[in-house]
C-alpha cells in the first residue's frame, strides 16, 4: 500500500508541474499586462524598463523556474492590477467559490436523485418524459444563457409578474453580488444572512443545473440497470413490498457510482463556477481568474491555474486510493505497472 | 457617570436617525478602479473613484472648464513661473489642515519613478511653498498648458502619507500591498468607509469637506460595485439593484429608455476613432504589393477615406451612439472647429478613380488589425470597414484581438493598418499633436503613438511651438495650421466620435461628464 500511495504521489507531482509549465508557456499568448499598469502617456522607454522589471523579457524557463522557486516558499508574487499579494486575495475569494460550489453540490444530489428514481420507475409516465426533455436542456444550454433566463424572469420581469400572482414585490431575487455576508473568522459567509441566502439561489441553481441532470441520467441508468438483476427479481418473489425493493435494495446499490462521480464533478463545478460567477458577478476566484485574462494578471493566473490543478489532482489521488482500498487487486496491479489512469 | 451614559444615548439617537435620512447612491460600471493611490495608476475608472475623495488644485466642472479646486486662482507671474493661490480653510477628513507644504509634497509624489503621472508635470521644475497658502510652480520654459495638467495631480496630506509609510507611490515591484492602495485620506467630497477591490467600494460624505455650502444635496454614501457582464448590468439596473450604470451596452440603451422610472443622458465623448496607416514603410509589412508602399500614395489613403461609408457604421455598428468625424479630436477640445470636422463625400466611384490614378485598379491585400476588447463596438467597425474597402478592391485581412496582444503589437509598429481611439484628458490639441502627429522620436519623447511612420517637420515645428507659446491668439494660431496639415496629409482616417450614455433611474439627476467620468457631487438623489 505504502509503494503504491507514493508512486501515486509521484505521479501526481509531475501532473502538477506539467499543468503549470503549460501555463507558463500559454502566457506568452495572453498578451503584455505593461499596457494596462501605465497610462496611454508613458513613454515606450518607461514600458520597456517596466517589462524588464517584472521580468517579461526572460525566457519562459527562467520565468517559471523563478516561479516554482518562489511557489515553493508560498509566494506568489504581487498581481499587477491590484497591487496586492496574490496569496490574500485568493484566500478572499475562496469562500465565495466554496459556498456556491457546495450550494450547487447540494443542489444537484438533492434534485438530482430523486428524479433519477423516479423517471426510473416510471419510465413512460408523462412526467418522466417531460423531466427528460427538460434533463436534455440542462445538458444542452449553456450555463450563461441559462443565468441571464434566470435573471430575466427572476429578478427583471419578476417585478411585474410576482405582484400579479400575489406574491409581494420585494420577493424577486437580487440579479447580482452575494447580498449580505458575515465574517466567521477569516471566512466570509452569505449562508448565515436572509439576504445572503437569497442572492445564492440563482447562480447555485445555474451552476448546479448541469451536474443535477448529470446525476438525474445517471441514477436514471443505473436504476434500470439494477431492477433489471436477479436479486430485484427475487426481492419481489419474496414478496417484498415495492418501496422497500426500490429504495433499500435498487437506490443503495446505485448510489455507489453516483457518489464515485459526484467527487470528480466537485472539482468541474468549481471550473464550471468561473461562467456562472461572471454572470452573477459572484465575488469568487473564477471571476478573480477572469479579469485577471483580460488584464494579463500573470501572477493571479499562475496561482489560480495551480490551485485548481492541486484540488483536481487531490481529488484524483483519494478517489483512487478509494478503489485501493475497495478493490484489493487494484493495489497490485497499478502499483506495479504504474499505469493508474486519472 | 450619568452624563457620558446621557451623551451616549443621544449620539445613539442623532446616529439612527441619520442613517433613516442618509440618501444612498448605489451604481455600477465594468472595471473597478485598480488602486485608491491617486498617483500609482493612470487609468479612467480609478482616476473617476479617486477624485471623490482627492481633489486637485483646479477641478473640472461638468462642462469640462477649469474651476477653483484647492486653487482659488492661478496665474504666470512669470514667463516660466505660475502663482497658485491656495483655497483657505480647506481640511483633510482627519481633520488636519491643508496647506502649500502638502501641494510641494504630493506634486513631489507625482514625478517619483513609481507614479504613472510623471509625464503630465514633465516640464515641472520645481514646486515651492511661498506661504501657507501660496505655491510657485516652475516649469523649464514656458508652459502655457501647465492649468490643464494640473487637474491631473491629486493632493495627498503629506502628514498622513508619511504617517503610513506611503511617500512614494505604489510598486510592483514590491512583494507587499502599500497602505494607500486601500485606503485614501484626502479633501474631496467623500471618505472611504469599505474597500473591497473588484466587489464593492463604499464612500461616505466628508464631513469637513470646504464645500458642503456650494453642494448641499449630493448623496450621503456612494456604493460602487463592479458589474463585468453587460447583459447583468443592465439587469441589475432595470430590477432596481443599482440606480446608475456608466456603461450600459449601446443595443440596450432602447430598451432602458422605454422602462418606466428610468432615464438616460448622452453626449459627445472627448474621444475619437480611426484607422491608423503605416505611410512611413518603403514597403508594407502584411500586404501583397512588394518593393512599394501603397499607403504612401495619398491618392490611396484619400481613396479609402471616400469608400467608408460612416453614416452606415453610424447606424448599423454604433446604433447612432456616435458622431462622423474629420478630425481625431473631439467638441470641447481646445483647438477643434466645426469647419475642419468634416469628412469628404462618401463615393465609391470617385475613391475608385483615384484608385486606378494610383496604380491600384484592381487593389491590393493589407491586414487590419483591431481590438476587440477597448472601444465601443470595436471589432464590427472593422468587420464594416473590411466590407466597404473591399468595394474599391482592397482586400483585408482582418485580425482582430483582445486589448493586452493589440496595443503590444502596436508599439512595436507592426502593423500596417490598424484601429485605434484617443482621448485627450488635458482638452487641449497639444496633446494630440504630441502623441498621434509628431515624428516619433523616444529621445525627445515625442510621437510615442505615431506608429504611421507619418513625418512632417513643419507639423513638428507647430507642436514644439505650441508647447511653449504664451501668447494666445498666437497659439491658436499654429493649431489651427497644425489641424489643417493634418487633415490634408490624412496618414489616419477618421471615422467617428463616440458618444457616451449613462442609465440611471430618474430619482437621480446627475450632469454629465464628457470624459466619462462622474463626479457625485455634482448629482442628487430623491
Amino acid at each position: 500500500m505504502l509503494a503504491f500511495i507514493v508512486s501515486r504521489l509521484l505521479q501526481s507531482l509531475a501532473v502538477m508541474l506539467a499543468v503549470s509549465f503549460l501555463c507558463f508557456v500559454l502566457f506568452n499568448f495572453v498578451g503584455d499586462p505593461v499596457n494596462n499598469m501605465v497610462g496611454q502617456e508613458a513613454s515606450p522607454a518607461e514600458r520597456a524598463e517596466m517589462r524588464r522589471d517584472l521580468g517579461l523579457e526572460d525566457s519562459v524557463v527562467v520565468q517559471f523556474a523563478r516561479f516554482l522557486g518562489n511557489a515553493a516558499t508560498g509566494n506568489f508574487g504581487k498581481s499587477y492590477r491590484l497591487a496586492r499579494p496574490v496569496s490574500d486575495l485568493i484566500v478572499e475569494r475562496m469562500p465565495a467559490t466554496l459556498e456556491l460550489v457546495l450550494v450547487a453540490a447540494v443542489l444537484a444530489l438533492a434534485m438530482g436523485i430523486p428524479l433519477g428514481v423516479l423517471t426510473a420507475l416510471r419510465r413512460r409516465s408523462i412526467d418522466s418524459t417531460a423531466i427528460m426533455t427538460f434533463s436534455l436542456a440542462g445538458v444542452a444550454m449553456p450555463t450563461f444563457v441559462i443565468g441571464i433566463l434566470l435573471i430575466y424572469i427572476f429578478s427583471v420581469e419578476c417585478k411585474s409578474w410576482a405582484p400579479a400572482i400575489g406574491l409581494p414585490a420585494d420577493w424577486c431575487f437580487p440579479s447580482f453580488g452575494r447580498g449580505t455576508t458575515v465574517q466567521v473568522g477569516g471566512w466570509s459567509s452569505g449562508l448565515l444572512t436572509a439576504a445572503g441566502l437569497k442572492a445564492i439561489v440563482l447562480p447555485a441553481f445555474t451552476l448546479s443545473l448541469f451536474q443535477m441532470t448529470l446525476v438525474l441520467r445517471l441514477v436514471r441508468s443505473q436504476m434500470l440497470e439494477v431492477l433489471r438483476t436477479d436479486y430485484i427479481k427475487f426481492a419481489r418473489a419474496r414478496g417484498l413490498t415495492d418501496r422497500a425493493v426500490h429504495f433499500r435494495h435498487a437506490l443503495k446499490n446505485t448510489l455507489l457510482p453516483v457518489i464515485t462521480v459526484i467527487g470528480i464533478q466537485v472539482g468541474g463545478l468549481i471550473a464550471f463556477s468561473i461562467i456562472t460567477e461572471t454572470v452573477f458577478q459572484w465575488p469568487g476566484m473564477g471571476q478573480l481568474f477572469i479579469q485577471s485574462v483580460q488584464f494579463a494578471d500573470i501572477p493571479v493566473m499562475a496561482a489560480y491555474l495551480v490551485m485548481v490543478s492541486l484540488l483536481f489532482v487531490t481529488i484524483n489521488f483519494f478517489v483512487d486510493l478509494l478503489y485501493a482500498a475497495i478493490d484489493p487487486r487494484l493495489r497490485l496491479d497499478r502499483a506495479q505497472l504504474g499505469t493508474a489512469g486519472g | 457617570m450619568f452624563v457620558a451614559r446621557m451623551a451616549a444615548l443621544v449620539a445613539a439617537a442623532l446616529s439612527v436617525a441619520s442613517v433613516a435620512d442618509a440618501k444612498t447612491l448605489r451604481w455600477a460600471s465594468q472595471g473597478d478602479a485598480l488602486t485608491l493611490d491617486p498617483h500609482a495608476q493612470n487609468e479612467g475608472p480609478t482616476s473617476a473613484m479617486n477624485a471623490h475623495v482627492y481633489e486637485a488644485l483646479i477641478s473640472r466642472d461638468p462642462s469640462l472648464s477649469k474651476v477653483p479646486g484647492l486653487a482659488l486662482s492661478w496665474k504666470p507671474i512669470a514667463s516660466e513661473v505660475w502663482e497658485f493661490k491656495l483655497r483657505p480653510d480647506v481640511k483633510f477628513s482627519d481633520g488636519t489642515p491643508f496647506t502649500a507644504d502638502d501641494v510641494v509634497f504630493s506634486y513631489q509624489r507625482a514625478v517619483a519613478p513609481t507614479s504613472d503621472f510623471r509625464s503630465y508635470i514633465s516640464s515641472v521644475k520645481e514646486v515651492k511653498a511661498i506661504d501657507p497658502l501660496t505655491v510657485h510652480i516652475v516649469t523649464n520654459g514656458p508652459n502655457p498648458i501647465l492649468p490643464d495638467y494640473t487637474t491631473s495631480i491629486l493632493i495627498m496630506s503629506k502628514a498622513w502619507a508619511e504617517k503610513h509609510n506611503v511617500a512614494k507611490p505604489q510598486s510592483y515591484k514590491d512583494k507587499e500591498e502599500t497602505f494607500a492602495v486601500r485606503n485614501a485620506m484626502g479633501t474631496g467630497p467623500y471618505m472611504v468607509k469599505q474597500r473591497d477591490p473588484d466587489v464593492r467600494t463604499v464612500l461616505v460624505k466628508n464631513p469637513t469637506y470646504w464645500g458642503a455650502k456650494e453642494f448641499p444635496n449630493y448623496p450621503d454614501e456612494l456604493v460602487y460595485t463592479p458589474v463585468k457582464e453587460p447583459a447583468t448590468r443592465v439587469a441589475a439596473l432595470i430590477s432596481g439593484q443599482v440606480d446608475f450604470v456608466l456603461d450600459a451596452p449601446l443595443q440596450d440603451i432602447a430598451r432602458i429608455k422605454q422602462t418606466p422610472g428610468l432615464k438616460t443622458e448622452e453626449t459627445a465623448q472627448v474621444r475619437s476613432i480611426f484607422l491608423g496607416l503605416d505611410v512611413g514603410s518603403k514597403e508594407l509589412k502584411y500586404s501583397d504589393v512588394k518593393g512599394k508602399n501603397p499607403f504612401a500614395d495619398k491618392r490611396v489613403r484619400q481613396a479609402m477615406y471616400q469608400a467608408i461609408d460612416i453614416a452606415a457604421i453610424k447606424a448599423k455598428v454604433m446604433r447612432n451612439f456616435a458622431a462622423p468625424a474629420g478630425l481625431i479630436t473631439s467638441p470641447g477640445v481646445h483647438g477643434y472647429t466645426k469647419e475642419l470636422d468634416q469628412r469628404p463625400k462618401y463615393d465609391v466611384a470617385a475613391a475608385k478613380k483615384l484608385m486606378a490614378e494610383a496604380g491600384y485598379p484592381n487593389g491590393f491585400s493589407v491586414t487590419l488589425d483591431c481590438p476587440n476588447d477597448r472601444y465601443n463596438n470595436d471589432e464590427q467597425i472593422c468587420q464594416a470597414v473590411t466590407a466597404m474597402l473591399a468595394q474599391i478592391g482592397i482586400k483585408v485581412d482582418l485580425q482582430a484581438r483582445s486589448k493586452t496582444l493589440h496595443f503590444p503589437k502596436l508599439q512595436k509598429s507592426d502593423s500596417s493598418m490598424y484601429l485605434l481611439g484617443w482621448g485627450v484628458p488635458t482638452l487641449d490639441s497639444h496633446y494630440v499633436f504630441t502623441f498621434l502627429y509628431q515624428t516619433n522620436n523616444a529621445a525627445k519623447k515625442v510621437g510615442g503613438w505615431n506608429f504611421t511612420g507619418y513625418s512632417n517637420p513643419r507639423l513638428d515645428e507647430l507642436a514644439d511651438g505650441m508647447l511653449k507659446e504664451v501668447d494666445q491668439a498666437k497659439r491658436d494660431k499654429m493649431v489651427a495650421e497644425a489641424w489643417q496639415i493634418a487633415v490634408l496629409d490624412i496618414p489616419y482616417l477618421p471615422l467617428h466620435h463616440q458618444l457616451i450614455v449613462w442609465s440611471m433611474s430618474d430619482k437621480v439627476t446627475i450632469p454629465i461628464f464628457a470624459n466619462d467620468s462622474p463626479n457625485f457631487k455634482y448629482a442628487t438623489i430623491k
